[in-house]
């Protein structure tokens, strides 16, 4: 396993421009917030802030000057996030149709 | 395992002379220091938590609630679980053996960060006594699956404060698996590339994926508890607009897989012990290895298979039946694999070897039991029963701590400098077996019967079963307190162990036992596979066949 001693994060001027557009973002979120898109305002709003992180993760957690093993290390984590969520809504999402099916069952023959 | 005890002039320096005095201990940044104060805590967390199971086998020896009260009950039942569980069998192997082998058998002079690890060891000790003052205040009597929203509203007991210790042993436990996988990936010896890594290596690694990953829900899932009941905030009480099954799905997002954090490393070490005393190579090398890791992905995927009744969805409930069936391949190619390793091996019953052949037998037991839970409509008839009690008691002390203790015997000489009486360690280890199996195979029977655990009273006819049980983990007790005599006295008056006592061939018993306090003198370059033993069908034992390691 060679080390890698490449240029370890970016220069000056790359952060300034990724703090400009994280502040630029958060402006977006706050004028998204104040119009209604209906079913649309939730997935916007992730959207922005999934953008916002990416940012963060990539340049100032340096994710984007290091090794493939990070890149898989870094990704794994919102992979499980991914798991965590899916298989809960698995459930919830699910709920009503399973009580569809238990209304289904005939009722228990009495006397 | 104070440094008194094996100050009796050791012939060369290493790392119990190197230094003496509180200060030495407690500062230290030696990976096998480390793991030596975690084995006396967890040693005493495990007699605590004993204690408990102690106390409560006593009071189901007659049907009536005559010794304790129910709130007492429970709050023995849940002290029981919580220490158990995150204050012993999480942190047993990874923290005791795979600290003191993980940088030796990587022929690493220690792990990647010292310091870090000693973090991990205070951490752990310090959640550990948030736990005990809950203890000592009064208890908490919410069992150790802390479930809403009887945690989260109603119990009035120290839920905080257990929960509290949990939530910072949970970051000793993810920082040591983030020090275990930065090792093994950065400082393995020259020529020890990941096919010839000790098969011990990959289920730690394996395990420490499922630290990093799980732990911190099972950290939010508490924090999350603890907002709910100090400031009323709506997650899990359905008055609030919150859902208390959602604290399910959290809770065993982490604690599925931690059942896998207490077995995959326990199966590592059955690895190295079936190899060793069959003095053969591992039969299925690869298969064993990618089945750690297959163990510990699939593992995240089951976790519903534990609310198959509790109000989730039905079709959720098949996934997660379809998917726990699954899970029980990768376990079970191991088990093949290690039989296989047997097969025409020239196998030696060593105490080491009699826990492994035991773990084999139980940890099957255990697994296949699994499968009639992890069946929706067998578990509507069992969920709740002593039949999941007597399961997961085959997996975790008939599997986790079997191997444990194997794993204790067998690297105790490398540990300690010293060797065990191996005749107390045989008599005890078939006593262990003999006791576990009196203890809870009677409990499968009172689950299929119908009989609910987290009870104190019960009908009549089950006492004849709860009888035998309670009488078979009085035997089980005994089992562990012979060993725990024979090794305090071995420190002492033990034989003084050779470097490689056993004659096997991981890099660990190349060096002198205790070893040096930086392992190595120089870094040793591995030019074979794990598991090179020379002598195949039976041979006769002579000479060494350690594993060649040129020196540089
Ligand atoms: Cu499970």
């Amino acid at each position: 396993m060679s080390s890698h001693d490449e240029h370890h994060g970016a220069s000056l001027r790359t952060y300034l421009v990724i703090f400009g557009s994280l502040l630029a973002l958060t402006g977006l979120t706050v004028w998204v917030a104040f119009h209604d898109f209906g079913s649309f305002n939730t997935p916007l709003a992730l959207v922005i802030a999934g953008v916002k992180g990416t940012l963060v993760v990539l340049y100032f957690m340096h994710v984007r000057y290091n090794s493939r093993l990070v890149w898989v290390f870094a990704a794994a984590g919102f992979l499980w996030l991914m798991i965590l969520f899916g298989f809960t809504f698995s459930d919830y999402l699910t709920r009503d149709a399973a009580e569809a099916t238990v209304q289904d069952v005939p009722a228990w023959p009495t006397r | 395992m104070s440094a008194q005890a094996t100050s009796a002039a050791e012939p060369q320096r290493n790392y119990l002379n190197a230094d003496y005095g509180i200060k030495s201990w407690l500062l230290t940044t030696d990976h096998k220091r480390i793991g030596l104060m975690y084995l006396l805590t967890m040693t005493l967390f495990f007699f605590l938590g004993g204690a408990f199971a102690v106390a409560i086998r006593l009071e189901l020896a007659t049907p009536h609630g005559d010794l304790v009260e129910s709130e007492t009950y429970n709050k023995l039942f849940t002290m029981h679980g919580v220490i158990m569980i995150f204050f012993f069998l999480i942190p047993s192997i990874p923290a005791v053996l795979g600290n003191f082998l993980l940088p030796l058998m990587l022929g690493a002079r220690d792990l990647a960060f010292p310091r870090l690890n000693l973090l991990t060891w205070y951490l752990f000790t310090i959640g550990g006594v948030f736990t005990l003052y809950a203890v000592v205040s009064g208890g908490v009597d919410t069992g150790w699956t802390f479930y809403t929203p009887y945690s989260s509203t109603y119990a009035n007991t120290h839920v905080i404060a257990t929960a509290l210790g949990v939530f910072i042993t949970g970051f000793s436990s993810i920082l040591t698996g983030l020090n275990f996988i930065v090792t093994t990936h950065k400082m393995r010896a020259p020529g020890l590339t990941w096919f010839r890594l000790p098969l011990f290596v990959w289920a730690h690694y394996a395990t420490s994926l499922i630290q990093i990953l799980g732990t911190p829900v099972l950290a939010t899932a508490i924090l999350l508890v603890g907002i709910e009941r100090l400031f009323g905030v709506g997650i899990f009480d359905p008055k609030l607009g919150g859902d208390p099954v959602l604290f399910q799905h959290l809770f065993w997002f982490y604690s599925h897989p931690a059942v896998y954090i207490m077995i995959l490393p326990s199966m590592g070490v059955i690895s190295e012990l079936i190899s060793t005393f069959a003095r053969k190579r591992v039969f299925g090398y690869s298969f064993i290895a990618m089945s750690s890791l297959a163990i510990a992905i699939l593992g995240f995927f089951v976790w519903g298979h534990h609310m198959f009744v509790s109000g989730q969805s039905v079709y959720a409930g098949v996934v997660f039946s379809l998917l726990s069936m699954l899970v029980a391949v990768p376990s079970a190619v191991k088990v093949f694999n290690w039989t296989a390793t047997l097969y025409k091996g020239s196998i030696q019953f060593s105490t080491p070897m009699i826990y492994a052949l035991g773990f084999l037998g139980l940890f099957t037991i255990g697994g296949l039991t699994g499968l009639f839970l992890a069946t929706l409509a067998v578990d509507v008839h069992v969920h709740d029963t002593y039949f999941v009690v007597a399961h997961f008691h085959y997996i975790m002390v008939g599997g986790a701590l079997m191997a444990y203790l194997g794993g204790l015997h067998f690297w105790w000489p490398k540990i300690t400098g010293r060797m065990y009486p191996e005749f107390l360690g045989k008599i005890s280890a078939v006593i262990i077996f003999l006791g576990f199996n009196l203890t809870f195979f009677p409990q499968f029977l009172l689950g299929y019967l119908g009989m609910p655990r987290r009870y104190h009273v019960y009908p009549d006819e089950f006492q004849v079963l709860n009888v035998l049980s309670s009488a078979g983990a009085s035997i089980l007790g005994l089992g562990y307190l012979i060993p725990m005599a024979y090794l305090v006295w071995s420190l002492k008056y033990g034989k003084r162990a050779p470097s490689n006592p056993w004659r096997a061939s991981g890099l660990e018993w190349t060096t002198p036992s205790p070893p040096a306090t930086f392992n190595f003198d120089r870094t040793p370059v591995v030019t074979t596979e794990a598991y090179h033993y020379s002598e195949e069908l039976g041979a006769p034992r002579t000479g060494t066949d350690v594993r060649e390691v040129e020196i540089v």
